[in-house]
């Protein structure tokens, strides 16, 4: 399963593709493939996303959406060029690193994949934790960067909303609904899905939808490691 | 109505804002926000940036937050040396890269690492405990190897042939455990004469004035003017760094 992720990727951004639909990065990263020798010749710092141009080696998705916009010349809207409304997409790329993907990514692990891989829960005190702070985040999100538009920027879906969505859908890996909090947020989700376009967004959420079917059996015994001393970190 | 940088000088994306400013000679109200006092949790500071988090940016009407933001902001809005932020694709994206991968790989572990060695012990009265300190360390060397040992081995500065945004970032980052007693320099040899090109770079006495208050020792009683919010603070770093 991990090389031929690891072939797909490289195949996929050396074909000619069209400049309207903006792919949906997956951003979930499966324990394992990228840990492996042949990924971390592309990639030193062993993380996904990862984009190959030719010689050109690039990781970091905010990175990567930046270049592909430039690139290929997608339409403004992605990355608006006026001054004050580019600032207001910027800030939200900064921000969610540890506002909204650290968390997000923290309640897919804390309620699937760890219990999943060793076999124990997390104590409920450390879970509960984690999810006051990714709905204070996600508050945060809906007052600041929301407010009562219809997209991030205004009317039109940026590459802020498209991060913000599949940091927010994480979760749903295990099964946890960020969504249901807010109504405000679950209708933004639902413009934001279709100017994708349902079929590409759920397209690109298929595998992290069908996390609970992965049989973690095949995991590498050392990164099998690695996650139990994780686990230990949250007792 | 000028601009204003609403900073805290012992924080280093304030520094770096705070140097990009001078270095370019953006013309700015410094207005002062105390993270000691809790300043940035006051309701007067969250009308300026909700998130609660300084740096913050006030020009005219309009409001910003984040350095990684400000930055890029005021090198467009000021037409900064394209150096800062080059106009090439692939060199733009190196230093897009590194503003990207730098919150959680090296401000997080950094922060904590100072945390842990200045504004836990000065705060709570207790001596630094050198097990925490130890492993915090430990979670900043995956960075300082990848940067001393891959990044600065093929060229002399984090994104390119010279001085960008994310050489001003990481200088200040990486200042801040070093000013407090904890060089983080001294076992990488290609940081340490990085470290040396940034500062000439952006000229040390620059430098040196930014980091005036960071590298001084904290006055104890400093910690005392409001006990109440000193005991709140403590035991928010003891569950952040725990």
């Amino acid at each position: 399963m991990g090389r031929k992720a690891f072939c797909l990727w490289e195949t996929w951004f050396s074909l000619p593709w069209s400049p309207s639909t903006l792919r949906p990065l997956l951003f979930l990263p499966l324990p394992g493939h990228h840990h492996s020798k042949e990924y971390r010749e592309i990639n030193p710092l062993k993380k996904l996303p990862s984009l190959k141009d030719g010689k050109f080696i690039l990781s970091e998705s905010v990175a990567i959406l930046f270049y592909l916009c430039r690139k290929y010349s997608t339409p403004s809207h992605w990355y608006p060029p006026d001054l004050h409304t580019r600032a207001r997409v910027d800030e939200f790329m900064a921000w969610q690193h540890t506002a909204i993907q650290l968390p997000m990514s923290k309640i897919l692990w804390i309620k699937m994949l760890i219990p999943m891989i060793t076999g124990e829960e997390v104590p409920a005190e450390k879970t509960e934790q984690m999810l006051v702070e990714a709905k204070n985040n996600m508050q945060l999100f809906e007052e600041k960067f929301l407010q009562d538009k219809m997209f991030i920027t205004g009317d039109h879906i940026s590459l802020a909303d498209l991060v913000a969505l599949v940091e927010m859908m994480q979760p749903m890996g295990s099964k946890y609904n960020v969504f249901l909090n807010s109504s405000k947020i679950a209708e933004w989700r639902m413009r934001v899905e279709l100017a994708i376009g349902s079929g590409l967004f759920w397209e690109a959420h298929d595998r992290l939808m069908k996390l609970a079917e992965w049989d973690c059996s095949t995991l590498d015994p050392m990164v099998k490691e690695k996650i139990c001393e994780l686990l230990q970190k949250f007792k | 109505m000028p601009l204003e940088l609403f900073l805290d000088l012992y924080s280093p994306p304030c520094r770096a804002v705070y140097i990009f400013a001078r270095k370019n000679g953006i013309p700015f109200e410094l207005r002062p926000v105390e993270l000691g006092l809790g300043e940035h949790l006051k309701p007067e500071f969250l009308k300026v940036n909700p998130l609660g988090k300084v740096p913050a940016l006030k020009d005219g009407d309009f409001l910003l937050a984040e350095s990684v933001a400000i930055l890029l902001y005021l090198s467009r809005k000021y037409r900064a040396a394209t150096h800062w932020y080059p106009t090439e694709l692939q060199a733009r994206a190196r230093v897009d890269e590194y503003l990207a991968w730098q919150h959680t790989a090296v401000q997080l572990p950094a922060c904590n690492v100072y945390l842990c060695k200045s504004l836990l012990p000065h705060f709570s009265g207790q001596p630094v405990d050198p097990v925490q300190l130890d492993r915090l360390l430990g979670k900043l060397k995956p960075a300082l190897q990848h940067l001393d040992g891959q990044v600065l081995a093929t060229k002399p500065f984090l994104a390119t042939e010279q001085l960008s945004l994310a050489d001003l970032m990481a200088f200040t980052e990486l200042m801040q455990p070093t000013a407090v007693g904890c060089d983080i320099f001294q076992d990488w040899p290609q940081l340490a004469a990085w470290r040396a090109r940034v500062e000439a770079a952006l000229g040390p006495e620059l430098v040196q004035d930014a980091h005036r208050l960071v590298l001084q020792p904290r006055d104890p009683r400093d910690a005392q003017r409001d006990p109440k919010l000193a005991q709140e603070l403590v035991q928010r770093l003891l569950e952040r760094l725990s």
